[in-house]
């Protein structure tokens, strides 16, 4: 092991997303900063997502307010590093293909232009002037110009050589075994030895649980599956998605919920989810679920039912039982903080929240209330 | 049989796979990459490398390795990444 | 109880002929129109007694013993669609030529040795008419004189390795001498073969014209000053072979060294799936034969012979030494430029890996893929991502490499309509 920085003020454990961009922040604030992870730079969770910024499928609340304040500062933090990340504001189109779908969905839209969202209610030949491809039984749609998107291990590994430059380091292949530390952290415990440090970030994604038997958290994996396709001239141009996919992503239901969520990469091939299911961590692949992605896709667009299906991949997202991110410090190990259960919106969120770590752990004003997400809400405190 | 190739009556006999017959029409070429541009053709003939990609009959990426002709097929070259008709 | 085989090669064949004589309902199911594998294409192979043969038919997911399928004509968007479970399931997917970059391998008239073989056997079409194979392993022999027989002129047979090296496995040659004697029947191309030699460049606009070839030293690095230009019309390369492991780990079976465990009677790591031929160690088309028939043996319930197991264990002798003699050196990492394509699919070239590794600090497979777009194209990195691995020093598991639960592409519309369980009469 190259000897690198000996006395780093803060150990982020985890190089996903959020862990990239808490290194950021930090780094930003003039802190030595050490990323470990035990696998290589953002091959975890992050590796999995879509790589959507999403303000569209949140209702009004704590996490659409870290939403907004991520959306608006992904754009400026890619421009400030200069970098490449495949961000792309496509904008979001969300799809209602019943009548009775419509209500529920303008209510929905409602609800977020109160607090400031851009949600523009459209009708049937609207949304098909935006969406060429989609099908004729759409009802209604509301456009979303803010959902935008970027490459998400691309974005990670960008942040995270902005960390090394700033002389930060990072350190993949070190698996971190506990956090040494009675009443305070004093460091954590790697198989190369014991690294000194006074604070720590639990950055761990669906891992961050169990980093120490000492701050135990009730992060629990949701799995999700997506399918992608070959690569295609341009048939999807918005994130487009189902108006039951909010219902979805908001429900505590184990049982296997998909939902129609339609997107195009650079490269040409179109990404189909969505899928949710709480199986522990297992790597099987079911064909039924693989199914019912490919329809709901081709009910949204039926052009896509000729077109090769070349690839499924799955990845765990990070949940909390109440289904909010958990960013704070840890009451029962002053030092440990959390950056964690973004669910399936950690890259989207990582911006804001890497930002909200660095302003707490440096005493600096927040630039969002953390007040939702604090670590002894009870619900975390449940284990 | 007969098929079609670009437009192009081509004789071919059962159980020929496109590849095979446009190999011995003296075509090495019958695609074009999506990026650049390039032309590919046979490559693994065994349906692994994808390299062999043809429109047959309106559908696009079929694998020309593998595909056997039918009589009255269409065949024609598919320019980086096609939309199935 | 029923088995089934997937994959009609010589494994495969052998393992339904061995699992409907021990009298269990034996199906039979290859993408391929007829039963033969890469070793009997083109010839007449009858399928054996007793055994449904499901031609045409592509597997496309396995859910433990439970197979999803598709059969019609390759690729087409209305193939019929079955799934079929098994008591046990034998798996004989075989190899494909491993290929490896260099400057031009892209072009048009550059193809894998297999490729020319199967162009050959099955159709009696030659991929050119002035011709050069380079690569490594005994099978560049047969293919250069399948070349001949067509009427091809062969100009030139290039091993990169250097035969000599059996000089160092006397139990490999006296396992294999009956392989070795084989090479006699190839003698016609022999005066062109030449060894640590190999093609690192091939010239053309639109499809290849000419190569240079170069002498390369122990590790395969050219040796300066060696190069020559040979005018040609196509190349013919194969660096040694590439399991098909997709379904066997999808099927959940441990990998180990590359190939699918398995212990002396063809049982891999799953309880009631079994492996044989290519996919457990390249070992030829014999050895193959016998290992299908010890795990079709098996898979019916049946006792595999002690001289059965004997000839098994004396073609792996063979296989390991022809495994070391012929191993890939290191020394081919020099042979693409900055410009030459990694990955075929995505374009990406040496180039782009570089700045991935080195920028992005892609060290793991999934982020290398991501940076760069290595291995993501339609043929799901089966070509370039061992290839593209080694060249950014990433450690890999063929498990990790072949790791695809959509084993083969099919249409988004046959997957909305695919049934998730036997039809009832089956
Ligand atoms: C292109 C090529 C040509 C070759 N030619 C020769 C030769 O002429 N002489 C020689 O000695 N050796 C040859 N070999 C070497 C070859 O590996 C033989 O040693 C032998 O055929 C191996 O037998 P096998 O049964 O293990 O596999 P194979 O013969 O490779 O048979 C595997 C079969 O599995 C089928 N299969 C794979 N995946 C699926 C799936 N998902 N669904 C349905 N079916 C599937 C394939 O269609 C194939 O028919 C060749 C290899 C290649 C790649
Ligand atoms: C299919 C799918 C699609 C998604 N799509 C989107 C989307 O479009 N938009 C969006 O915003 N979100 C999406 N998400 C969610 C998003 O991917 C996650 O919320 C996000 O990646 C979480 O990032 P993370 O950094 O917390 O976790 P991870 O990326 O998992 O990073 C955690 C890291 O910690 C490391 N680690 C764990 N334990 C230890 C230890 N003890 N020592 C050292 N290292 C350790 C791991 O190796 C890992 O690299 C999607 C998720 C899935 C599964
Ligand atoms: S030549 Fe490789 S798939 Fe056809």
């Amino acid at each position: 092991m190259v000897s690198g920085l000996a006395h780093p003020d803060v150990v982020v454990v985890g190089a996903g997303i959020v862990g990239a961009a808490c290194a950021e922040a930090l780094t930003a604030a003039g802190l030595r900063v050490l990323v470990l992870d035990r696998g290589p730079l953002a091959a975890g969770t992050t590796a999995a997502g879509e790589g959507n910024v999403l303000v569209s499928d949140k209702e009004p609340g704590p996490e659409l307010a870290l939403a907004r304040a991520s959306r608006e500062r992904w754009p400026r933090l890619l421009a400030e590093l200069d970098a490449d990340v495949e961000w792309e504001e496509k904008g979001g189109l969300v799809v209602a293909t019943t009548p009775e779908a419509v209500e529920p969905l303008h209510r929905f839209a409602q609800a977020q232009r109160e607090v400031g969202v851009d949600a523009c209610t459209l009708t049937p030949a609207e949304a098909r002037a935006l969406e060429p491809h989609l099908t004729p039984e759409v009802t209604t749609a509301v456009h979303y110009v803010e959902d935008a998107q970027l490459n998400p291990v691309l974005a990670a590994t960008t942040l995270l050589a902005a960390v090394r430059r700033r002389g930060g380091e990072t350190r993949p292949f070190v698996e971190v075994s506990d956090v040494d530390g009675e009443r305070k952290v004093t460091g954590v415990r790697t198989p190369q030895g014991t690294i000194p440090c006074h604070a720590v970030v639990n950055a761990c994604g669906p891992w961050s649980g169990s980093l120490t038997a000492k701050a135990p958290l009730p992060i629990m994996p949701r799995r999700g599956i997506v399918l992608v396709t070959a690569p295609l001239p341009t048939v999807v141009r918005h994130k487009v998605y189902d108006a039951d996919y909010v219902g979805a992503v908001a429900s505590g239901d184990a049982a296997l919920q998909t939902s129609g969520v339609v997107e195009s990469t650079r490269a040409g091939t179109v990404l189909i989810g969505s899928s949710r299911q709480r199986v522990g961590f297992t790597e099987r692949f079911e064909v039924p679920v693989l199914k019912a992605l490919a329809r709901k896709a081709i009910t949204l667009f039926p052009a896509l039912a000729g077109v090769p299906v070349m690839r499924a991949y799955g990845g765990f997202r990070p949940y909390a039982p109440d289904h909010l991110p958990v960013i704070g410090e840890d009451p029962r190990l002053p030092g440990l903080w959390h950056a964690t259960g973004h669910e399936g919106a950690g890259i989207g969120l990582a911006a804001a929240t890497g930002l909200l770590v660095a302003d707490l752990l440096t005493g600096r004003t927040p630039h969002v209330d953390p007040e939702p997400f604090r670590v002894d809400r009870p619900e975390v405190m449940v284990a | 049989m007969k098929v079609t190739v670009d437009g192009t009556a081509v004789l071919a006999r059962p159980g020929q796979t496109v590849a095979a017959a446009l190999l011995a029409a003296g075509r090495t070429a019958w695609r074009d990459t999506r990026g650049a541009g390039r032309p590919r053709g046979l490559f693994c003939g065994i349906g692994v490398c994808f390299d062999c990609l043809v429109v047959v009959n309106g559908v696009p990426d079929v694998r020309a390795c593998q595909r056997v002709l039918a009589d009255g097929d269409d065949v024609r070259t598919q320019h980086g990444a096609e939309l199935p008709r | 109880m029923r088995v089934v085989v997937v994959g009609a090669g010589p494994a495969g064949l052998a393992a339904a002929r061995a699992a409907a004589r021990q009298g269990a309902s034996t199906v039979l199911v290859d993408a391929e129109p007829s039963a033969g594998g890469q070793y009997h294409r083109g010839e007449n192979v009858v399928v054996p007694q007793g055994v449904e043969h499901l031609a045409n038919t592509t597997v496309w997911a396995v859910e433990g013993t439970r197979l999803h399928l598709r059969t019609g004509p390759a690729d087409a968007p209305d193939r019929v669609a079955r799934v079929l479970d098994c008591d046990a399931l034998v798996l004989a997917t075989g190899a494909h030529d491993r290929a490896l970059p260099f400057p031009g391998w892209d072009l048009p008239g550059v193809v894998t040795a297999g490729a020319a073989q199967a162009m050959a056997k099955a159709h009696g079409v030659a991929v050119g008419r002035r011709v050069v194979v380079a690569g490594t392993g005994p099978f560049l022999l047969p293919v250069a004189d399948a070349l001949r027989k067509l009427g091809v002129d062969v100009v030139e047979v290039l091993e990169a390795g250097s035969p000599l090296a059996w000089a160092r496995e006397p139990a490999g040659v006296f396992a294999g001498r009956g392989k070795l004697a084989e090479i006699a029947r190839y003698r016609a191309v022999l005066p062109r073969y030449h060894t640590r030699s190999t093609v690192v460049a091939a010239h053309g606009e639109n499809r290849v014209t000419a190569v240079t070839v170069a002498k390369l030293d122990r590790d395969w690095r050219v040796r300066p000053g060696t190069e020559r230009r040979i005018e040609v019309d196509a190349v013919c390369t194969g660096f040694g072979f590439t399991p098909r492991l997709e379904l066997a780990v999808a099927a959940g079976c441990l990998v180990d060294k590359g190939f699918v465990r398995v212990d002396d009677r063809q049982t891999t790591s799953v309880p009631n799936v079994y492996a044989a031929g290519e996919i457990t160690g390249i070992g030829g088309a014999d050895l193959a034969r016998v290992e299908g028939e010890i795990a079709g043996t098996c898979a019916a319930g049946g006792t595999p012979s002690a001289s059965l197991l004997k000839t098994a264990h004396r073609g792996r002798v063979f296989a390991a030494a022809l495994d070391r003699v012929s191993s890939v050196r290191p020394g081919w990492r020099t042979w693409p430029d900055e410009r030459t394509l990694v990955c075929r699919c995505e374009e990406v070239d040496l180039a782009a890996l570089r700045t991935a590794v080195e920028e992005h600090a892609a060290l793991g497979l999934r982020s290398l893929k991501l940076t760069c777009r290595v291995g993501l194209g339609l043929c799901q990195g089966r070509v370039c991502l061992r290839n593209a691995a080694e060249l950014a020093g990433i450690p890999h598991d063929a498990d990790r490499v072949s790791r695809r639960p959509i084993a083969a592409p099919l249409r988004l519309g046959e997957l909305a309509d695919t049934p998730l369980t036997p039809a009832l009469e089956e």
